[in-house]
């Protein structure tokens, strides 16, 4: 295939998956990768790499419009970036020794995980009672804007919410996704943050936790920039029109028919992993 | 930042210096991908891609100096990688920003933190060029 061609298709395809990942909440990176993996036959370690790139410029780019409303928890975005990032480099340097074939079998597994979460209904957890002496210690409590009025709440489990960011980066840095599905179980099971809030800062922490693995993938050779160009551009332009025509209630039938398209990619990408093995 | 005679930086200040901080970052990087891009495909639009083997060892631009070597020598795809690595050091510059708004909000607990993060990516910059 010329270049030519080559850039033109990933960036339609790319354009596509920012599209999907911001209109149903998964996140570009999860719909890049079967895309290139298995339409065009790329190794996973470079649509990991170009993934990881469209994942800090999508997060960075939203994550700017929510500071500035005020409803991100920069203190809490920051206490979790420890762990975030340390899993996130630990996953980056494992993923360079394993197999491709491996990869694509987790991957695809996440990939069916993630796609449930954005189907399950979501309940608040939100507590008011400050009871949590680590919350009190890093001064994680707060309060965010709701029509006009400043609504607090109290983070609970602040351990449990640490070890479980640790788990999302290292899938984060291993993967070249932003783990989003696995950040908002911890801050809102876990750590019981309002919803608004765990999105939020969640989006606010993918940045830094992907520019972490991205260090490593660039040394690595994992970051080319045939294939980071036109990735990172789609899905970054897709993503941003996906926000724009966000219209909520609208959404729901459109994330039951993405859910069943992830999840035949996933089974796909599972399937190709184990025939290479 | 010079009119907080009585009142340091707010957090409303903070976030809004910091919502502008990474949309300034995303922009100004993916232009230089952009501009890169084009660079590149107006010279290697008829090439034959070949991504399906992992050859990490072929690839040109892994390092900081091999980046700005292809920049200055004008080529398109050190430019879009260029583009790429201010993209990654927009999210580590919202880092450093914050440990200052914190040193001025006086939450050193919130300093420390940030140096942490930093450190650990700095750690992670020359475990990867020792590999």
């Amino acid at each position: 295939m010329s270049v030519l061609l080559f850039t033109i298709i990933v960036l339609l395809g790319a354009f596509l998956a920012g599209l999907l990942g911001s209109l149903t909440g998964l996140g570009g990176g999860v719909i890049i990768i079967p895309l290139l993996t298995l339409a065009l036959g790329v190794d996973i370690h470079y649509a990991i790499g170009a993934s990881i790139v469209s994942v800090i410029a999508t997060s960075s780019g939203s994550a700017a419009a929510y500071v500035k409303e005020g409803i991100t928890n920069i203190r809490i975005g920051m206490f979790l970036e420890i762990a975030t990032t340390i899993g996130a480099i630990c996953g980056a340097i494992v993923a360079v020794y394993l197999n491709a074939n491996y990869i694509a079998i987790l991957f695809g597994c996440i990939l069916i995980f993630s796609a449930i979460m954005t189907l399950k209904k979501k309940v608040d957890h939100t507590i008011s009672e400050n009871t949590d002496k680590w919350a009190r210690f890093f001064k994680l409590n707060g309060s965010y804007p709701d029509k006009g009025i400043s609504q607090p709440y109290a983070v609970k489990n602040v351990p449990g919410g640490f070890l479980m960011m640790l788990f999302a980066g290292t899938l984060s840095g291993l993967l070249g996704i932003g783990s989003g599905a696995l950040k908002v179980i911890a801050m809102d099971n876990i750590m019981r943050l309002p919803f608004k809030v765990s999105t939020t800062t969640s989006n606010f922490m993918m940045g830094v936790t992907a520019a972490a693995s991205a260090v490593v993938y660039l040394h690595r050779g994992q970051i080319d920039p045939g294939i980071a160009m036109p990735v990172c551009i789609g899905v970054l332009t897709g993503a941003t029109v996906g926000s724009k025509v966000l219209v909520k209630g609208k959404t729901d039938k459109l994330k039951i028919v993405f859910a069943i398209v992830v999840a035949f990619l996933a089974l796909q990408m599972i399937y190709k992993g184990i025939s290479g093995l | 930042m010079d009119t907080g005679k009585k009142e340091n930086l707010n957090d409303k200040d903070i976030q809004l210096i910091l919502g502008t901080l990474l949309r300034a970052g995303v922009i100004i990087s993916m232009s230089i991908v952009l501009i890169g891009g084009a660079i590149f495909l107006i010279h290697n639009k008829g090439a034959i891609t070949n991504y399906k083997v992992f050859t990490p060892e072929l690839s040109k631009f892994s390092s900081i100096t091999g980046i700005f070597r292809g920049v200055a020598s004008f080529q398109g795809d050190a430019i879009v990688q260029f583009g790429i690595l201010m993209l990654i050091f927009t999210p580590i510059a919202r880092i450093v920003f914050a440990i200052f708004s914190f040193l001025i909000e006086r939450d050193y607990l919130y300093v420390l933190i940030g140096f942490i993060i930093l450190a650990i990516i700095t750690i992670s910059l020359n475990g990867g060029i020792a590999h």
